[in-house]
């Protein structure tokens, strides 16, 4: 009995190791990916970053138009995701199993959502180009669809898993609705919405950037412009404040989710 | 006499009897410093956002007229059922491929990087080049590579698959170091070296986390590469939602090619709910 268990492990294992080469020798033809070719590249572009990819003494000039850009980034990412979190509590309050209105507005706000969320970023951006064209709203609106249907859907789990009990408690001495929502389920849920909130923000800097090269706005639109004119040196300064900023705003987060959670 | 000491009496008792309902603790601080910052950083923001020549409201009303037409009135042009398709099939095929090679190197990495398998100096190297990855958005990483690569699947997948190296390591690591500290002391104690440590038991123990965190990453994967399409020339059906918004400026396919990402990344997103799902039952 026992050797036949190994034996099934075995082969299923090897079954499904089999599928999973198969299935990348597929995407590799679909994608037209050639294994050499890619192999070849890294090496040739660590030895190209090496000698072209770093700031030089003209770099440094344009220094201030980047760090103009870069506030503008940060400044719509965080706006947008502080905005995104306000609308996603009320989301999420309707959509919550401990809390929701009624089944129809909780598959509603569910609904809406799951369809925000699962639309990347990318495809907001170039949709909402149509209306808003190249300015800093297409960018916070792009972020704010993508960040609502994430921030409601997280905190949907938060409150379901913090405020379950506390909510009993109180519609069992006869509370009514609105006073079980400010004296339980916000106070106990607070701290982890504003850790979502603070992971939503670091995320968001990151996606700048791919919306600024497809809005033409913010930190993503200066790297777009000095890669395509060849200004390699310029391009690497953008992504050394990029990662800078980002570290920075990583260590704030992280200092300030030890304090609340 | 007697009266006046006793109201005196009952009077202090009175006073340092008070209990404070609500006591400023330190995270009460906290957390009101940081909702006080970020309303203040995200009105600020609004004040000095480059509105360009939009209006506001007038955009508003437009993006509903847009989200009417992409939504109800979708429909192929240039495109053909068929054609989507497989342009979605290659957009899957470099998230896959992303996810593999992605995998296959942040498991052993992922080992190293564990500091109840490997030494100090070595977890804490790797973490810190794993924190650089991870902080250079994915796009520049593909953007990077293209100089060298040219633009295209291989620059795409390259460079998607360094973040996702990044991401995969920290998760891999962080799943090998919740393993119980007693099984590797007991196997060690047995004589084990360290492949037969490693392949006997923290694979093993850890392999739900892996799949898990490996299937979530491949997720992920779907809507960047997605994005490598649309912004890095990479193909697939992103880089056709670029063609209809940028260049032919056709809502009602914008519209059919969203509602074909959409039903992929919801299946997707079902799959991996599903899969948290029996690690919070085995856990």
């Amino acid at each position: 009995m026992q050797a036949d268990i190994f034996v099934k492990r075995r082969r299923s294992f090897s079954l499904f190791f089999l599928l999973l080469i198969v299935l990348t020798y597929l995407s590799m033809f679909i994608t037209d990916f050639q294994l050499v070719k890619g192999l070849a590249s890294v090496a040739k572009a660590v030895e190209w970053g090496v000698t072209n990819f770093f700031p030089d003494a003209k770099a440094m000039e344009k220094l201030p138009d980047i760090l103009s850009k870069l506030q503008e980034t940060v400044l719509i990412s965080v706006a947008s995701t502080t905005s995104a979190a306000i609308f996603a509590t009320f989301f999420a309050i309707c959509g919550s199993k401990t809390t929701k209105v009624n089944g129809l507005l909780s598959a509603i706000s569910r609904g809406i959502a799951t369809v925000s969320r699962n639309i990347p970023v990318a495809a907001w951006a170039l949709i909402l180009l149509f209306s808003f064209g190249q300015s800093s709203i297409t960018g916070f609106f792009a972020l704010f669809s993508a960040s609502f249907g994430f921030l409601t859907r997280a905190f949907i789990e938060t409150i379901d898993e913090v405020s379950n009990s506390s909510v009993e408690a109180l519609r069992a001495t006869g509370a009514q609705f609105f006073p079980i929502i400010f004296q339980s389920v916000i106070p106990s849920s607070l701290p982890q919405m504003i850790s979502w909130v603070l992971f939503e923000i670091e995320t968001n800097i990151r996606s700048a950037t791919l919306v600024g090269i497809l809005t033409g706005t913010g930190i993503g639109f200066s790297f777009d412009l000095y890669y395509k004119s060849s200004n390699y040196s310029a391009a690497s300064l953008v992504v050394m404040t990029i990662v800078l900023t980002v570290f920075v705003i990583e260590y704030l987060s992280n200092l300030i989710r030890r304090v609340i959670l | 006499m007697k009266t006046g000491s006793t109201l005196k009496d009952s009077g202090k008792l009175t006073h340092s009897s008070k209990i404070k309902v609500k006591p400023l603790t330190k995270q009460a601080i906290a957390i009101r410093l940081t909702l006080t910052a970020l309303f203040v950083i995200t009105v600020y923001g609004f004040t000095v956002f480059d509105y360009g020549d939009t209006n506001f409201m007038s955009g508003l009303k437009e993006t509903f007229a847009n989200f009417k037409t992409m939504f109800f009135e979708a429909s192929f042009s240039r495109l053909t059922i068929t054609e989507a398709i497989y342009q979605v099939l290659i957009t899957l095929g470099l998230a896959f491929l992303t996810t593999v090679f992605g995998a296959v190197i942040a498991l052993f990495l992922g080992l190293f990087a564990a500091q109840n398998l490997s030494n100090k100096v070595v977890s804490n190297t790797i973490k810190a080049f794993v924190a650089f990855i991870r902080a250079v958005p994915t796009v520049l990483w593909v953007l990077i590579f293209s100089v060298a690569a040219g633009l295209g699947s291989v620059a795409a997948v390259i460079g998607m698959t360094f973040h996702s190296i990044g991401y995969l390591i920290k998760a891999y690591s962080e799943s090998f170091e919740e393993l119980d500290e007693g099984v590797i002391e007991a196997l060690k104690g047995c004589g084990a070296n360290w492949w037969q440590i490693v392949f006997q038991t923290v694979i093993p123990s850890s392999m739900t986390y892996l799949i898990s965190w490996t299937f979530m990453r491949f997720e992920i994967n779907f809507s960047v590469a997605v994005a490598m399409g649309a912004a890095a020339g990479a193909g697939g059906i992103g880089f056709d939602l670029f063609m209809a918004s940028g260049f032919y400026f056709d809502l009602r396919e914008i519209g059919m090619i969203t509602y074909f990402i959409l039903v992929l990344a919801i299946i997707f997103e079902f799959v991996s709910t599903r899969m948290k799902a029996n690690l919070r039952e085995t856990h």
